[in-house]
């Protein structure tokens, strides 16, 4: 699913969830290769039709947690036991206990904050990035199949726009991207 | 994430909706003028911005000698304020985190707005500890760096740290989920817009597409985060009772103080949730998405969690009665009988008693009692903090010291000012951002909405079109 820009794409409209889902199936099963499928909501069972592997982002978020854990409580465990050793309320420099609310936030917000980061990283968006879009309607009520046909055969787009038409697409389009 | 489908429970949108409606419905107040109804309430939300200004420069320029605080209690409107607004804000999480993960689907239709409600009213929270510095420009000095004034680090064992570390992470987090929740929905309404508008929501949109790829890895994040926020919920308000759990104060020194704390707040949010979203479904026409069943739902939630909290009231007094020990009897005697009498009862009668109402399915559904049951719940507590912190600070271990606390136009000025603060927050985020969930309302119309299809009629609708038939289609890949 790496996209890159410059590419011609030959793209269906779809007005309902059902369709897509099952225009997709077809478009497997007949080995045609999907350039991408954009819906206005996540369509539940696109991941399996479209054939996604399950996302990776919690075992990002554990790492960045893991990362958070250790800056805290090893942050804490240098300056209470070595930069700054003093004793509070009778606690001893090393008090793990008290150690622990502080290193729970700091865990959580590692994790969240890397997790935020890394998805926004990986999905190419960010403030002021503009992806093209093929379509204005599909944030609204409409489900889009695209083909990447920058190298395809004129007999290749008519196959690809006869499968549409035949999936029910109620309105197909060519765009350069 | 799939959930269960349940044909027998009332839909959770109504009104025949289709896919563009909602679209409509819901970016509909971002695109119109708006009303005069919204131009009089907002005048009036600025005017108490204004009052939050004036009391909090007052309080600067002449220092907090400017509050009635005095040698005795020395945390009074102020802290009572701060846990208050801490307060309101966990609803926002419980409703976007906890409720995701128990696959509620009622929570689609409030979420949004209980999300900004707990931004804004972290914000609000976070000027009380901070003011009460005194010295607002010194308020660097509680964040831990490596600085010049020679190896002088915070204290990492002091509840009042914790409480730093919580809030900033409480904010931050649900400002991360708040945001990534409306990305999508920005990119709704940068579809319908054009010139500046459309530039502005480009901006906020972050480049949104509607890929598959792109709404799987939301949905995982959106799921993370809400693991991640169910505990930070939780952990947020019993850091802040550790603030009182952890000194040697009779009254405050109870084991009870983290659960009854959370309970508390999650109660008082979900008032406070209450009255926003009457007040918004009424002025933005949303009564097919924040139906009755989202009123009635939410309103279970204030009965079990004020039940929650009135057991931890009547606990807290036995326990004091059952530990023999004469000064933690003297200090809820001295509640309920002492100075302070009157907010005691307030505190009772607000969030005990007052509550037992919803029992009835017709009272839960019934908009004029909820919306004043949520206006008593968030005054009861109100009152709730202001009995722990003050009347306990007011009758210590010595009598010399006793004392009496009344607020002054400064004190009463803030709190009425940051209500001003946060209704303005709120009125702006109606004008700008679309109030509703777009995209999760748009996904949950078919399986809790009127259109219900079901399990098996569903997968016969996905299988509706006749297979399509490419004979050389091995050719094209």
């Amino acid at each position: 699913m790496t996209r890159s820009p410059n590419k011609d794409v030959l793209f269906g409209l779809y007005d309902d969830d059902a369709k897509i889902l099952s225009a997709v199936g077809q478009a497997r099963a007949a080995h045609l290769d999907i350039y991408d499928v954009f819906s206005p909501f996540p369509v539940h069972g696109m991941e399996d039709a479209m054939g996604f592997t399950e996302s990776r982002i919690h075992q990002a978020g554990f790492v960045y947690g893991l990362i958070g854990t250790l800056t805290a409580f090893l942050g804490m465990t240098w300056v209470f036991t070595s930069d700054w050793p003093i004793i509070f309320g009778g606690k001893p420099y090393w008090a793990v206990p008290a150690f622990i609310p502080v290193t729970f936030e700091l865990t959580v917000l590692f994790a969240s904050i890397g997790m935020v980061v890394t998805f926004y990283t990986i999905c190419g968006m960010g403030p002021g990035i503009l992806n093209p879009t093929l379509h204005d309607r599909i944030t609204d009520d409409k489900f889009c199949l695209a083909f990447d046909v920058t190298d395809a055969s004129d007999e290749e787009k008519a196959k690809y726009r006869a499968f549409l038409q035949a999936s029910g697409a109620e309105e197909i389009d060519q765009k350069h991207i | 994430m799939s959930g269960h489908i349940s044909p027998i429970r009332e839909p959770l949108i109504t009104g025949a909706k289709t896919y563009h409606q909602i679209t409509e419905d819901i970016c509909g107040p971002t695109e119109r003028t708006p009303s005069a109804a919204w131009m009089i309430a907002f005048i009036l939300a600025v005017t108490g911005l204004a009052v939050y200004v004036f009391c909090v420069t007052w309080t600067i320029w002449v220092g907090i000698g400017s509050w009635n605080l005095n040698r005795t209690i020395n945390w009074g409107w102020d802290i009572t304020n701060f846990v208050w607004w801490v307060g309101i804000g966990h609803a926002g999480t419980l409703i976007s985190a906890i409720l995701l993960l128990f696959r509620q689907k009622w929570r689609t239709g409030v979420n949004r707005a209980a999300e900004a409600m707990t931004i804004f009213a972290v914000i609000c929270a976070g000027q009380f500890p901070l003011i009460h510095m005194g010295r607002l420009w010194l308020g660097f000095f509680i964040f831990p760096y490596p600085n010049t004034r020679g190896p002088l680090w915070v204290n990492f064992n002091s509840p009042l740290l914790w409480d730093v570390f919580a809030i900033s992470t409480y904010f931050t987090v649900s400002l991360l989920f708040w945001y990534t929740g409306l990305v999508p929905d920005f990119a709704t309404v940068r579809d319908r817009a054009s010139g500046f508008r459309r530039k502005m929501y480009n901006f906020l949109a972050f480049g949104w597409t509607g890929s598959a790829k792109h709404w799987q890895r939301w949905e995982s994040l959106s799921l993370i985060l809400a693991g991640l926020a169910t505990p930070l919920v939780l952990s947020v308000h019993t850091i802040v009772s550790f603030d009182f759990a952890t000194s040697v104060i009779p009254g405050w020194h109870t084991t009870i103080f983290p659960p009854y704390f959370v309970a508390g707040a999650i109660f008082s949010g979900f008032a406070m949730v209450q009255t926003l979203m009457l007040i918004t479904r009424k002025v933005l026409h949303l009564e097919d998405y924040i139906t009755l069943e989202h009123i009635d739902s939410m309103n279970k939630v204030i009965l079990a969690t004020g039940n929650i909290v009135g057991v931890a009231y009547l606990t807290e007094l036995f326990i004091s009665w059952y530990s023999g020990y004469i000064y933690e009897q003297f200090a809820f005697y001295n509640r309920l009988m002492g100075p302070y009498f009157w907010s005691y009862i307030g505190m009772m009668a607000c969030n005990v008693i007052s509550p037992q109402i919803f029992w009835s399915k017709k009272m839960r559904q019934n908009i004029t009692i909820t919306f004043a049951m949520s206006i008593f719940i968030n005054i009861g507590m109100w009152f709730e903090r202001f009995v722990i912190i003050s009347t306990t600070l007011a009758r210590d271990y010595l009598p010399s010291s006793w004392s009496y606390y009344s607020a002054t136009w400064v004190e009463v000025g803030l709190f009425i000012g940051t209500l001003g603060l946060f209704s303005t927050c709120f009125m702006i985020f109606t004008r700008i951002a679309p109030v509703v969930a777009i995209a999760e309302i748009k996904s949950i119309l078919k399986n809790a909405g009127d259109q219900y299809v079901g399990m098996s009629n569903a997968k016969k609708h996905a299988h509706a079109h006749e297979p399509v038939a490419t004979k050389d289609s091995t050719d094209t890949h």
